[in-house]
């Protein structure tokens, strides 16, 4: 876990652009964003189809390299890594929650969770017992032996949280991480990522284009033609109640 | 992979999901090793088949006696046939003589044959009978199964003694029946049986070795082969001191010959020095034309195999582009996705090497059983086809596997 005093910033980017050559044209996916996400934070990320908060996210999870500006993970500039640096921080640092859960079907929840362990250094012996956890953890222990293709959706995304928590990550993001739940299934889904946030101090960034699920986070990042054209800190709840609440943890 | 245990670790799960991917498409991995299965398959049989052919070399020549040298009368043209053959031997007894003085032999025999009746009581029996010296069981490397070979003094006398073989031992006596001491009549001249040979078994080419009576060639030379002129023999046979003086010990039997023969320089010998690993060559060299259609079938076959587990390894990372996309995100580094498909390459091939193994070891049983072929296993090249499978199941997976190592995460996680 960070070891995240409050107001320790986890992500701090400046300038950080993504451009797409498209055949002659250029795509500006991402403009100019320049934002700091503070450890402990819950923050969502709201805009129209096509505005850029993917391409943010994928920026942020160190899965894609920014064309120009800087991002700093835990103060340290990666936005230049090479794959190998990158891949080993997505690994130890980052839990990602997709929209199509993107859970090996035929593979039991067990070891859809252990996944990221095979790529990290705990002794095999270890991993076992971690990944129950982390099934634990979601409220799923009961399905550890079953495979994906025989649970529902909420189910799955259960799985895919408890993948993403499961190597202990300082930041988790969910990309539209209920696109693809009915609206009760997607309820529950967020109640669950707003509680482990408060409970374990984990950074939490969620693209979402629900606004109750926005409301439900402590600050809202809103997207248009690749810029970020509105931060609204939810402020009562912001810093102290986090804090609070991971002191009680 | 990272530094320490976690090597051993990402091998273990990497194998782990190999097999499982396997497993998975049990039919197309089965079709995908066919073409490994039938080059190790190939391999071995040619290895066994060759390997038997040498064996038998070996034992020819280690049965018909170490470091032989044979003479025989007249020359061997270009073609391999025997020219003077037939017309009165050119080979005589102060030949052999002669020969007994050349220092690289260690001793030197002679022999006149002719295949006659043997009778004992009312059995008879047809065989061949060779009139020998005394050296010749030396020279021959035979012992006697039971009584003894006949000695310098009976060939001094002409005594009419004889050695029988097994063959005609069998033939003439019954069961429990000792032939030693008994007499029996060849060309109606009764001889004393001193002993019998012990079994040889079949020449190399195909002759019963044991079908045969030894008596001294003076005593054949008179009272049995009258044909012919006194002090000619058929055949010499001279044996060398070793296995290495082979090649000097035949030059320099050319070299007394010729003087003996008076054939001057450019003039052609009128006699053959052979060795008998030049007369086990033909043997040889059939089951060599054998051995290379097998190398060249396991070659294509390996080849084939080896395209065949690419091409199923490329379909394989095309189908699971997403998987690997998701393996890349939560932190597989390319090197970890190429181990992981270069494993499965060599899982694999090394399961179809695996399966040639069995499968060419039950070929080898059936070549040596149906084919009648001489067969020998060497365990050591059992092991070295397995692993040649997974090279070659390395080699060929390499460039899939790399493929794979190079996807982008993004692109790789958003394919249909
Ligand atoms: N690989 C790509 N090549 C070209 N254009 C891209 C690529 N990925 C995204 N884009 C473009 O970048 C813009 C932002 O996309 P994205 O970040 O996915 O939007 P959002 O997630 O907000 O819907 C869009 O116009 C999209 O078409
Ligand atoms: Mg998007």
């Amino acid at each position: 876990m960070a070891a995240a005093a409050g107001g320790a910033p986890l992500i701090e980017t400046v300038g950080l652009a993504r451009r797409y050559a498209l055949g002659d044209a250029t795509v500006h996916a991402l403009v100019d964003a320049t934002l700091r996400i503070d450890a402990g934070e819950l923050v969502a990320i709201v805009g129209p189809s096509g505005s850029g908060k993917s391409t943010l996210m994928n920026l942020l999870g160190c899965l894609d390299r920014p064309t120009a500006g800087v991002y700093r993970l835990d103060g340290r500039e990666v936005g230049g890594l090479d794959g190998d640096a990158r891949a080993e921080i997505r690994n130890r640092r980052i839990g990602f929650v997709f929209q199509s859960f993107n859970l090996l079907a035929r593979t039991t929840a067990l070891e859809n969770v252990e996944l990221p362990l095979y790529y990290g250094p705990l002794p095999l012996a270890e991993q076992r017992p971690r990944a129950e956890a982390a099934l634990a953890r979601v409220g799923i222990a009961h399905r550890a032996h079953h495979v994906p293709s025989r649970m529902s959706g909420g189910e799955q995304q259960r799985v895919a949280i408890a993948r993403a928590l499961v190597g202990d990550p300082a930041l988790v993001l969910a990309d539209e991480p209920t696109g693809n739940l009915d609206s009760r299934t997607s309820g529950e889904i967020m109640t669950m990522l707003v509680e482990l946030n408060r409970a374990t101090g984990v950074t939490m960034v969620i693209v979402t284009h629900d606004p109750e699920v926005a409301a439900a986070t402590d600050r809202v990042l809103e997207f248009r033609d690749g810029r970020i054209v509105a931060d609204t800190p939810a402020a009562p709840r912001h810093g102290a109640r986090t804090r609070a609440t991971r002191a009680e943890a | 992979m990272s530094a320490g245990p976690g090597g051993a670790k990402l091998l273990v799960m990497t194998a782990r999901t190999a097999a499982r991917a396997l497993r998975r498409n049990r039919l197309r991995s089965g079709l995908t090793m066919l073409g490994m299965i039938i080059g190790v398959a190939s391999v071995i049989a040619m290895v066994s088949v060759g390997a038997g052919a040498d064996r038998f070399v070996q034992q020819q020549l280690a049965s018909f006696g170490t470091n032989i040298v044979m003479v025989i009368p007249g020359a061997v043209t270009s073609g391999g046939a025997r020219s003077g053959w037939g017309g009165a031997s050119t080979l005589t007894v102060a030949d052999a003589d002669a020969l007994a003085r050349v220092p690289e032999l260690a001793a030197v025999t002679y022999s006149r044959r002719q295949v006659l009746q043997v009778i004992y009581g009312s059995a008879n029996w047809s065989t061949v009978v060779q009139g020998v010296t005394d050296e010749f069981e030396r020279v021959r490397d035979w012992q006697v199964a039971s009584g003894g070979f006949f000695g310098e003094r009976h060939e001094k006398s002409g005594a009419k003694v004889a050695v029988l073989g097994q063959t005609v031992a069998r033939h003439l006596f019954g069961p429990g029946q000792d032939p030693v001491g008994a007499i029996v009549r060849i060309k109606n001249v009764p001889f004393k049986v001193i002993g019998v040979l012990a079994a040889k078994g079949q020449s190399s080419w195909g002759q019963d070795q044991d079908d045969v009576v030894m008596i001294p060639f003076s005593t054949a030379e008179r009272r049995v082969m009258g044909a012919g002129i006194l002090g000619t023999v058929e055949m010499i046979y001279a044996s060398a001191r070793t296995t290495a003086d082979l090649p000097v010990a035949a030059d320099a039997i050319a070299t007394v010959l010729r003087q003996q023969h008076h054939i001057g320089h450019g003039q052609e010998d009128d006699f053959t020095v052979r060795t008998l690993e030049d007369m086990t060559g033909a043997s040889a060299a059939a089951s060599e034309v054998m051995g290379n259609l097998l190398l060249a079938i396991a070659s294509i076959s390996l080849l084939v195999g080896g395209i065949g587990i690419m091409n199923i390894l490329l379909v394989s990372v095309t189908e699971r582009t997403r998987e690997i996309g998701l393996r890349m995100a939560v932190g597989a580094k390319a090197r970890h996705i190429l181990l992981q498909f270069l494993t499965e390459a060599a899982v694999l091939s090394m399961t179809g090497g695996l399966v040639g193994v069995a499968t060419g070891l039950a070929a080898t049983h059936l070549i040596g059983r149906l084919a009648q072929w001489p067969t020998a296993l060497e365990p050591a090249s059992l092991a070295a086809s397995f692993l040649f499978s997974g090279v070659v199941g390395i080699f060929f997976g390499y460039y899939p596997a790399y493929k794979a190592s190079r996807l982008d995460p993004i692109e790789a996680l958003r394919w249909e």
